[in-house]
């Protein structure tokens, strides 16, 4: 677990297709992502970017098209053991019959990595770094929504990862929260030079912390690039995505404005 | 199902890494249940001398009830309530817990960490369930002949001693029809076990999902458990002799 000067992996989605009772979710998706790199896939809501999500780690089986994980497809056995991938869930996701210190240090209790005095000590540092120190024997339904995905980051935290995927990880968190949880994810990159993946539909923050951004609609990926280039794009759904805002006119189709 | 079987017998050797969540999920069925095991039992156990006894004394047989009433419950009854009791009380609670895991993402959870969910949740389940019902089972049938004794004893048709119950019960009940009964609750109990954490770990949808999957859970359990009674009623008549 030696998480200092550790590579992040790099991932190739390769022609990823889904449908869910013949309806197309996914319709051939392809990207790269360098180790080390941020990269955020940004898009509205119901586009495909959960699904996809699920396909990189490998939690659904796409209909044609793989994820490859350091060349490595996510499917191949052992290949989650080699490469320690973690998921921040939009819901936290946290198991609820245990309490907040065993929920963060299930990864290590579960696969017998530390001693249980080391664990203790490893979740009460990684509580800190995420704002909730002392909440260790809290059970998640004493937590907030916010807390909930704080701890659920502390989480992927621990397993010192080498890819880490974050599904809308500011959604439900006020502006410092979701500022300071941003500062986390790039602190994380710069510390082991972890891959992020991150899936938002938060402009602030793809743009802010992202080396590259993947702009997703309707299943495809429309495109792909550094954040000044996404900003640039003349694509007329990704202008509309990244020019909604609320100053609406009373006049104008809510749902015309929305892509 | 039998996927889900195969997954949890491979895991069995890692048995002893889980005995904490087993003895938590004893704990819990123990807790649930004995009372009313118990007290279901001993009301069976009368229910059974009441209906029988006034018959087989009118006919002079009064000190056969034991012997009746004795082998009812150790073949046939305690191990086939008890497997519908714990099929409604511990396989819906199981099939509801996992169901909610599923929906909330809490299993995905487990995967991403590369905890597998069969070890994690279906095996300290099966293993406490298959250890919680052959125990109910023995008190069960204890409180069923207790329950069968003092009606026995009370009734002025029947009006047996306590002594001459179990007298004639010793006389008819071996100790393989004993394990005749514990043998199917084992049996009952991988059944409940194994369907109930099947429909939790297939659970879709949310709320209502979790309800389907409880309904799917007992029901099936039940109906199963029926058909295989009949099975295994006929085979161990054949093997344990």
């Amino acid at each position: 677990m030696n998480g200092q000067g550790q590579q992040g992996v790099s991932v190739q989605v390769r022609g990823l297709r889904k449908s869910y009772d013949g309806q197309p979710v996914l319709k051939g998706v392809d990207f790269a992502v360098a180790g080390g790199e941020i990269f955020v896939l940004m898009g509205p809501s119901g586009s495909g970017k959960t699904v996809l999500l699920k396909h990189l780690i490998g939690l659904e089986t796409p209909d044609a098209g793989e994820v490859l994980i350091e060349g490595e497809s996510i499917h191949s056995p052992g290949v989650m053991a080699r490469h320690r991938l973690a998921m921040v869930f939009q819901s936290g996701a946290l198991l609820n019959s245990l309490t907040v210190g065993e929920n963060v240090g299930l990864y290590l209790s579960e696969h017998r990595l530390k001693p249980p005095a080391e664990i203790a000590r490893i979740v009460a540092e990684k509580l800190e770094l995420v704002g909730l120190q002392g909440t260790e024997h809290k059970m998640p339904d004493e937590l907030s929504g916010g807390m909930k995905k704080r701890v659920s980051i502390a989480r992927a935290l621990v397993v010192e990862p080498h890819l880490v995927f974050y599904d809308e990880p500011t959604s439900e968190l006020d502006p410092l929260m979701a500022v300071t949880v941003s500062e986390e994810i790039v602190r994380l990159n710069r510390r082991i030079h972890v891959t992020s993946i991150v899936v938002t539909h938060d402009r602030d923050l793809a743009f802010g912390i992202a080396d590259r951004v993947g702009f997703i609609h309707d299943g495809e990926l429309l495109a792909v690039g550094p954040p000044e280039a996404i900003r640039a794009s003349a694509h007329p759904l990704v202008r509309k995505f990244l020019s909604a805002d609320f100053r609406f006119n009373p006049e104008q189709n809510t749902y015309e404005k929305h892509p | 199902m039998l996927i889900l079987v195969g997954r949890t017998l491979r895991a069995l050797p890692l048995a002893w890494r889980q005995r904490r969540k087993v003895l938590d999920q004893l704990d819990e069925i123990g807790t649930a249940s004995l009372l009313l095991a118990c007290v279901l039992s001993l009301f069976i156990g009368a229910v059974l001398a009441l209906q029988t006894g006034p018959v087989l004394a009118g006919r002079g047989l009064a000190s056969f009830v034991g012997g009746l009433v004795g082998l009812s419950m150790c073949k046939e009854l305690a191990p086939v309530m008890m497997a519908v009791l714990i099929a409604g009380r511990i396989g819906s609670a199981m099939a509801a817990e996992i169901g909610s895991m599923q929906v909330y993402q809490e299993i995905d959870a487990l995967r991403t960490m590369n905890i597998d969910p069969v070890h994690y949740l279906v095996l300290p389940r099966l293993l406490a369930i298959s250890i919680a019902l052959p125990l109910l089972v023995v008190f069960s049938v204890l409180a069923g002949w207790i329950g069968g004794a003092l009606v026995s004893m009370y009734n002025n048709q029947i009006a047996l001693s306590f002594q001459g119950f179990f007298h004639s019960l010793q006389d008819w009940v071996r100790v393989k029809d004993v394990a005749n009964g514990l043998i199917k609750s084992l049996a009952f109990a991988v059944v409940i076990g194994v369907v109930s954490c099947h429909q939790g770990l297939q659970t879709i949808g949310g709320p209502r999902g979790i309800g389907r999957s409880v309904i799917k859970a007992v029901a099936n359990s039940i109906v199963l458990i029926l058909i295989l009674d009949y099975f295994l009623t006929r085979l161990l008549m054949h093997v344990v002799k």
